[in-house]
This record gives C-alpha cells, structure tokens and sequence, in this order.
C-alpha cells in the first residue's frame, strides 16, 4: 500500500459513566491512501462513527482515547487542541447523518458557508459571497443566490445535506468523512448525494470514508470496505472480494440478509441475536454469542488477524473458505 | 408581521379585560367594604349611606358596566379611603418600585446569565456543582427568610446599611440584593440547562467538525440558541418588575407598588386594589407581548411562522 495518508493504529476509545467503562472502540487498524474511498460498514453501536469522532478530537470528555490516529504522520490523539482546529475542516471534513439538525438554526446558509470560507480560505468581503455561490453551484444547487439568505429550515433535508458538503468542500480537505450521509433522506435523493459525492471525488482527488449501515450503499461507491462489530474490525477487503468472498462469519450474514435483485425469491437471513451490551462485552471474539461456528476458545481468546489475501484481513479463530457461507449449515439449534 | 401585531395587540386587550372582570367580582364575593370601612358601631344610616355614595347598594352587573365604561375613558374610580383618584394613587407609587425591581433585575441578568455559561461549559466540575448549589440555595430560600438574613447580618451585626424605610439610595440596597439574588439564582439555573441543551445539539458538532475553534463555537454558534429559552425567563422577570416585590416591600417598609397592595387589600379599598391589579396586569401583557418580538427577532423559525 502507498504511503497513508490517514492512520489509525490500536485506536480506543472509552467512556466512563459513573465509575464503571465500557470500551465503544477497541484497537482499531485503519490506513487510508491519498484519494481513496473506504467504506466502513456496521450496525448502530458498533463504534463507526465514534471512530473517527475520536480521531478528530469531537468526543465530549467524558470519552478516553488511546492509540494513535496520524495524518501526514501528525499525531491527532493527544494533540493540542488548536492542532485539531486547524486539521477539522481544512485536511479531513466530515459531514454527518441529519443535516437539517448539523446546520445552525439561527444563522444563513449564506453566513455559515462563509464562517467556512472566512476560516479556511482567508477571503473576505464580496469574495466570500461569490465563492460560496460557486461552492452551491458545485453541489447542485439551483438557484444559489436566493439560498444564501435562506435559513436551514426553509431547506429540504436533501438540500440541507448539499449545503454540508458546499461547506465540507470550502476548506479544500484530502479526506471526507460521510458519516451516514444519507440516512435521513429518501431513496432518491439517497442516489442522487451518494453520485454527488462520487464526482466531486473524482474532481478534486480527495479521499473520502463512507460510514454506514448498509452495505448496498458502500458497495458502489467505495474502493475497500472495512466491516466493525462491537467495536472492532472483524473483515476487511476490496470491495469486490468482500462481495465475492466474504470470509468473516459476521460479514458473511450481513451478505446473507441482503435482498437479491436476481435469481429465486428466497427467504431473507437474519443474524439470530442481539449485539453485546457495551458494558458487558464477551471476553473473546466478540461475535461468538452469534456465530454458527463459534469453537470454545472463541469465547475465551481475542481472535488473531489473518491475512487470506490481498488487501484481505479477516480477525476470526476459524479459517471459513472463500467461498462458503456459514450461514448455509443446517443449524442445530433451530 | 403586522398581521401579528395587531392580533398579539387584540389578545392582550382581551387579557386585561379578563383580569378587571376577575378582579371585580372577587373582590366584590370577599366582602362588604361598608363593614370593613365604617366603624363597627357605625350607625345604619351611615353605612346606608356610605353605600349609596359608593354605588354599592346597585346590583352587581349595573356596578360592573358602570366600571367598564368609566375605565375605558380612564377613570378607574376613586380610593375609598382618601377620595383620591385610585389610578393617580397606583401610579405614584411605581417609581418606587422600579427603583429597587430594576436595579435588580439587572444583577438577576448580569450574575444569573455568566453564572449559567460558565456552570454549563464547565459541566460536573467544582465550580459548576458549587454554582448551581448556591443556585439551589438561592431560590428554595423564601424572600423574607433571606431579608431578615440579611438584615441581620448588615443592619444589626455590622450595622452597615438601614434595615428599613427609604430615606437615601441606602436604603434600596438591601431590597435590591434580596430581590436580585433569587431571581439570579434562577436566571443561573435555566441559563445552565438551556446552554446545556444546545451543546448537545449536533450543529455544536458540526461546526467544530468544521474547524471553528471553540470561543467562536460558544460565541457564535452556542449562544445564539441558548438566548431564545432564556428569553421566556427574562420576560417573566420583566412582568414582575411591577408586582414582584410584595413580600420584599412590606419586610423593608419600602413605600412601593407592593406596599400599597397590602394595604389596599387589608382595607378593602376596592377601586385601588382593582387598579393595582389592572396595571400589574398590563405590565405582565406587555412584557409577555416584547417576549413574543424578541422570539421573532432571536429565531427564524418562529419569524416564518409569524409571517404566515
């Protein structure tokens, strides 16, 4: 892999309530390479969004980090907190799930743009102005002029979230975090940001991390695809090996339960079980109260990495073939 | 937005009507003024009398439109007590009590409001627990329980400020820290919870996600939103500039609006009781009234629907 723009190496992240932690992130191993898109794939509470919070100093306090998240080689973790101020933004941006409650309620769309441009690109005067109509009109934003002096909540969520990624964009970033971009809006408008996204990529080479829950959404807009359970990454692949050779027995039944669009109809699978209580967490691999062949030492020994080929890391005691689907068995206790 | 103004206007026409109404037949349920003012041993004919050049011998409903109709020419009757005009008895005695509620309100906002911030962005630690324990403190404590504290302790013990009267500014000190001591206890509270509040709130993230260091964060992004709760707080602050100061007055004899109620209340002094109550609430209207403006002014939200 070339040299990484972004690393995250054994990042952890703890919170503490009332005496007691529970571990939301637990040594996570992340590179990105210069304009690359990854996806990052789990389900709510799995710690990928916190992640990358962690990672840009946004956690409340309460939040311990540890490890370490480097950019150009920059430490972040620990940093100071005007070396964060000066990375958010300007080297790594992220937008987030419900644009509509991301924009300030009380300010123009026109001045929070410009609070962006002011900060990241010095301008000031008429220069702000037509820069961020330039940056609207990027986004696809009809009729740019009247949106400057427009509140958030006169914006559809659609809108709201091209809004975000004008502002994303205003500080030039070499990294996108999309943390669920599209979640709070409809299928279409769902298309239309995820290809927004994917072109402004190309245009201006930056990465970009895709967070999200569904798999169909990073599957066609992302190089690699890292999939998080309970705080820690259980596969990681490009993303056709993962489609064509899950090896992951968790990765696997999130295949398993998407609808097939060819082929006979078949019953959906669903993965039998809830994920762990955080503050209650499996000693072993965390998957294994779930998995069809957890062995004993699963639920005793953390499980090692494997590497089963290139760019391929799945973190499981049992060596599953590419190939075959675990979730395929006769189950034994239904 | 002038559609909105004169409905708000209409409304709070409505409201004091509404309080005159109520005002008139309590008052009239409560009691027999004659009684109350003559002597005991009064003779009838006096009392009779008395009735008759007060009114009070017509029935209800005649005594009430008579009332309406002589309070929308402004003239809310005569005090049965010196035969003074009740409004011109009322109004002589706000500025006394603006004299201390102002002042007070403005330690209410100028302690209450930092104290808030400052409790809010420094949540759990020692200096916001001992805050809002002084905060708790403050306004469980009932407004003569505190006056006599610190009468005692200013007056008595150190012998600094009188306790009571209002012969020189001295003397509104005391009213004044007593007043404005709870009121920033509360400010304080509410200013706490509604900052908390909106730093939950995802664009605090958002706009730290975007590079904004964090004084502009609580400057710019922060503030702005926590002033549209704290709003309400201060608007019932400012209703009660008037009536506030009931309990305070009458422990430091301060010769205000508060003062005057207790007494024309004990006497039975109807048209000044009435009046008192029709300019509190007024004032209440009004304030509830600027409110609803600074809502408009503070949160586009509230401006759109305004407008429709």
């Amino acid at each position: 892999m070339a040299v990484p723009l972004v690393a995250l190496r054994g990042l952890t992240v703890d919170f503490e309530n009332g005496g007691r932690t529970s571990r939301a992130v637990d040594g996570i191993d992340i590179e990105i390479a210069p304009g690359e898109a990854m996806g990052i794939v789990g389900e709510s509470g799995s710690g990928k969004s916190v992640t990358w919070l962690a990672a840009l100093g946004l956690l409340p306090g309460r939040a311990r980090i540890g490890g370490s998240a480097r950019i150009d080689g920059q430490e972040l973790i620990g940093a100071p907190r005007r070396l964060l101020e000066s990375v958010r933004g300007s080297r790594i941006a992220m937008i987030f799930q419900d644009p509509s409650s991301c924009l300030n309620p009380v300010h123009r769309i026109g001045w929070q743009l410009g609070e962006a441009l002011k900060l990241h690109r010095g301008l000031s005067g008429a220069a702000v102005d037509a820069e961020a109509l330039r940056l609207l009109d990027q986004v696809g934003i009809a009729d740019a002029r009247r949106r400057l002096s427009d509140y958030p909540h006169q914006l559809s969520g659609g809108l709201n979230q091209r809004v975000m990624i004008a502002m994303a964009l205003a500080g030039g970033p070499d990294l996108l975090i999309a943390d669920e971009p599209t979640t709070a809006l409809d299928a279409t408008i769902q298309a239309q940001i995820l290809a927004l996204l994917g072109s402004i990529r190309r245009d201006t080479g930056m990465a970009m991390v895709l967070i999200s829950h569904d798999l169909g959404v990073v599957a066609e807009n992302v190089d690699r695809v890292a999939v998080m359970y309970a705080g820690r990454l259980v596969e990681e692949a490009l993303g056709a090996d993962l489609f064509a050779g899950a090896r992951h027995p968790y990765t696997q039944g999130l295949l398993a339960a998407l609808p097939a669009l060819t082929g006979p109809r078949r019953r959906l699978a669903a993965i039998p079980g809830t994920v762990p209580d955080p503050w209650n967490v499996p000693a072993g691999c965390r998957f294994a109260p779930r998995c069809p062949i957890a062995e004993k030492r699963c639920s005793t020994e953390p499980p090692p990495v494997h590497r089963v080929g290139l760019l391929h890391r799945a973190v499981c005691h049992r060596q599953v073939e590419a190939g075959f689907s675990v979730w395929s068995l006769p189950r034994a206790a239904e | 937005m002038l559609a909105f103004t004169v409905s708000r206007l209409l409304r709070a026409g409505v409201t004091i009507l509404i309080v005159m109404t109520f005002a008139f037949v309590v008052l009239r349920l409560s009691g027999d003024p004659a009684l109350l003012i003559m002597s005991v041993d009064a003779p009838p004919e006096a009392i009779k009398a008395f009735r008759q050049a007060w009114g009070l011998d017509r029935p209800v409903w005649d005594q009430y439109l008579t009332y309406i109709g002589h309070a929308l020419t402004g003239d809310f009757g005569k005090s049965m007590r010196d035969g003074r005009p009740a409004i011109e008895l009322v109004m002589e005695r706000v500025p006394a009590t603006l004299a201390i509620t102002m002042p007070a309100l403005a330690l209410k906002i100028g302690l209450g409001i930092p104290a808030g911030i400052y409790a809010a962005l420094h949540r759990n630690s020692f200096a916001d627990r001992a805050t809002m324990a002084v905060a708790v403190a403050g306004f469980t404590m009932p407004s003569f329980v505190l006056a006599l504290l610190l009468v005692l302790v200013f007056s008595v013990n150190l012998g600094w400020l009188p306790a009571s009267g209002a012969d020189s500014p001295m003397y509104a000190i005391l009213p004044i820290v007593t007043l404005g001591a709870a009121g920033a206890a509360i400010m304080a509270r509410f200013t706490r919870s509604a900052m908390l509040e909106v730093l939950g709130q995802p664009y605090i993230r958002a706009a730290s996600a975007k590079g904004v260091n964090w004084r502009q964060v609580i400057t710019r992004h922060a503030l702005p939103n926590a002033a549209i709760p704290t709003v309400t707080i201060i608007g019932f602050m400012i209703g009660s500039l008037v009536a506030g100061a009931i309990v305070v007055e009458t422990v430091f004899a301060w010769p205000g609006i508060g003062r005057l109620m207790v007494s024309a209340v004990a006497n039975r002094d109807l048209a000044v009781v009435q009046a008192l109550l029709m300019v509190i609430a007024a004032w209440m209207v009004m304030a509830n009234f600027a409110v609803d403006l600074a809502y408009g002014w503070l949160d586009p939200r509230v401006r759109a629907s305004a407008s429709l």
